[in-house]
């Protein structure tokens, strides 16, 4: 386990790691918003096929670093790099050519839409020239076939979105993102309100795809519970910088919880020092 | 169960219901004359309700197109009367016709006022330049001869083939192409769609514009047939049984779903409810009265049936 609450902003780089296997890494991030800073220098890799969960209490810099990585806003300093190459990101587009995709459970699909009209949303599969006559037979094909490839198991390519479970329409929201060639898939709390069944569903997905698809995946979560079986490594944010950077192997639920609490004294002892002087 | 799961089914019910019932009332029904008068009648109703089927899916409504229907065909009568011939002021009339959608479009999505306001606001300009253009005085319509005028309105069966083409096309447009399906993500997520990287503001402008070049062309139409034109009938009129059409065809007001289908049989409901009435020689005021109860038990078992196939589908 590493901690650099004692060298803030200083996360070493991946030490234990084959080089090569970053596909996403950021560099001393910094976001002001007015007086406030809200980060301050994130520095953070993901290797290929890796599973990272972000941990921190609201208000954090969780989300705007999300926001960052994503291109939905813009860092005041700082580098991201992807594959090693440095990156700008002007806007979402930017990121998606990237490779890097946020999956919003309910907000990236149309209810009233099909399973594989939803999967191949703008991205339809059209004959008969210019005319934009869906070619159905072959999407739904190409859709049955992505599905099973991934083990995602609806009740039917031509059932209606809004029929499908919580957990079924996440998993078609992680689905449509990988068919798109999405590298680097960002999920916003992907099991909350869940069931458990439900969750081993998703469960199963995150593992399956990064696994056997080498698509790396950044969670966000505030159940521990959940990262920890989602995730193969955790960062934990305070701060506005990341304070923990460990292996779930390396910890538990307990272990983590102390170091938080440990951390989040230690900050409050440094506002009381710099009160008083 | 398969008949519950359509969104049809209602209107389909209530339609047969009332075709019997006439039917068995009166003996000419099913005369070839009769049929003329319901197809004539149902024209408008069948080709506006389908315009607005685009724009409830996508939760937007337009309620100028009545008053486009109107206008239309004053455009045609101006320009003919400046001179210019009657296939050319058709054409530019239509244009006129894209340019009011555009307008409908480009304040609702770019301005942001509800389409329900920007279309009752077109509504009235255009009523006022209709009047103002007139000098609210009755005119002949043009183009009532030959040819022409068969293929333009005259014809028996005119208006009802082209109510029909026109309504097949905008049911596949929706149905079958890409663009309907945008029409569709946009009206049932317009978050997501855009995310998708779906242009749903210009989805709804291209929407706005089909119902106005649609509705300007069914009155272009009904007039020839008619050979007069009236400054003083009402838009709302027109378009309000339109509207009526695509509801209780199964259409939602809440936006993502709509049924091309199902209100070409609304349409085909109201006339044959309008014309059953004067058949037996019942006040044209019932048809009201009846209108507005099946409105309200169409819609009231559309929603039963609906919550019912959901359960069923599960």
């Amino acid at each position: 386990m590493t901690t650099t609450s004692d060298s803030p902003g200083a996360t070493p780089p991946a030490a234990d790691g084959d080089a090569e296997d970053i596909i996403l890494s950021t560099e001393g991030i910094t976001k002001r918003f007015g007086a406030v800073v809200a980060l301050r220098g994130v520095d953070m890799h993901l290797r290929r096929g890796e599973v990272l969960g972000l941990v921190g209490d609201n208000g954090a810099g969780k989300s705007t670093f999300v926001k960052i990585v994503t291109g939905f806003q813009r860092q005041d300093a700082g580098r991201i790099f992807v594959e090693r190459e440095e990156v700008n990101f002007h806007s979402v587009t930017d990121a998606r050519r990237a490779g890097i995709e946020t999956v919003y459970q309910d907000l990236a699909l149309v209810p009233q839409l099909t399973v594989y009209e939803n999967l191949f949303l703008n991205r339809e599969l059209t004959g008969l020239g210019r005319l934009g006559w869906l070619s159905r037979p072959k999407m739904r094909r190409l859709a049955t076939e992505y599905l099973h490839d991934i083990r995602v198991s609806v009740p039917d390519i031509d059932a209606e979105v809004e029929l499908l479970s919580g957990g079924q329409r996440q998993a078609i929201a992680v689905a449509r993102a990988t068919r798109q060639n999405a590298k680097i898939l960002l999920l916003d709390e992907p099991l909350a309100a869940m069931g458990a069944k439900e969750s081993t569903l998703i469960i199963d997905l995150v593992k399956d795809l990064s696994k056997n698809r080498g698509v790396s995946m950044i969670v966000i979560d505030h159940n521990y519970t959940h990262l920890f079986e989602l995730c193969d490594r955790l960062n934990v944010i305070q701060q506005g910088r990341v304070t923990v950077d460990t292996r779930v192997a390396d910890t538990s639920v307990e272990d983590l919880t102390e170091l938080m609490v440990a951390e989040y004294r230690r900050q409050v002892r440094e506002g009381q020092a710099l009160l008083q002087a | 169960m398969r008949l519950v799961q359509r969104r049809e089914a209602t209107v389909v019910i209530v339609t047969i219901g009332v075709v019997i019932y006439f039917a068995i009332r009166t003996s000419t029904f099913y005369s070839v004359a009769n049929l003329i008068t319901m197809a004539q009648y149902t024209s408008s109703i069948a080709i506006i309700g389908s315009g607005e089927v685009l724009l409830l899916v996508l939760a937007e409504i337009d309620l100028s197109a009545g008053q486009m229907y109107l206008t239309a065909p004053w455009i045609v009568y101006l320009l003919w009367a400046d001179g210019v011939p009657i296939g050319w002021a058709i054409v530019v009339s239509l244009a006129c016709s894209v340019v009011v959608g555009l307008i409908n479009g480009f304040v609702t999505v770019w301005l942001g006022v509800p389409s329900l306001i920007v279309t009752l606001g077109t509504n009235y300009a255009l009523f006022g330049l209709v009047l103002v253009e007139s000098n609210a005085i009755q005119q002949n319509m043009p183009g009532t001869t030959g040819e022409f005028g068969i293929l333009f309105g005259v014809g028996s069966w005119s208006v009802g083939l082209w109510a029909l083409g026109i309504g097949v096309v905008i049911w596949v447009l929706l149905k079958q192409t890409r663009f309907g399906t945008h029409v569709t993500a946009t009206g049932g997520n317009t978050l997501a769609a855009a995310e998708a990287g779906i242009p749903v503001r210009r989805v709804k402008v291209w929407c706005f514009m089909i119902i106005a070049v649609a509705a300007g062309m069914s009155g272009i139409l009904d007039s020839i047939r008619i050979a007069s034109l009236n400054p003083g009938n009402s838009g709302l009129d027109i378009v309000l049984p339109g509207i009526v059409a695509a509801v209780i065809g199964g259409t939602a007001l809440t936006g993502g779903r709509g049924t091309v289908l199902g209100t070409l049989i609304g349409a085909i409901f109201l006339g044959v409810l309008e014309d059953g009435f004067n058949l037996i020689g019942v006040s044209a005021n019932w048809f009201f009265l009846v209108e507005g109860v099946v409105i309200l038990l169409a819609m009231a078992v559309n929603t039963q049936l609906g919550s019912l196939a959901a359960r069923t589908r599960r």
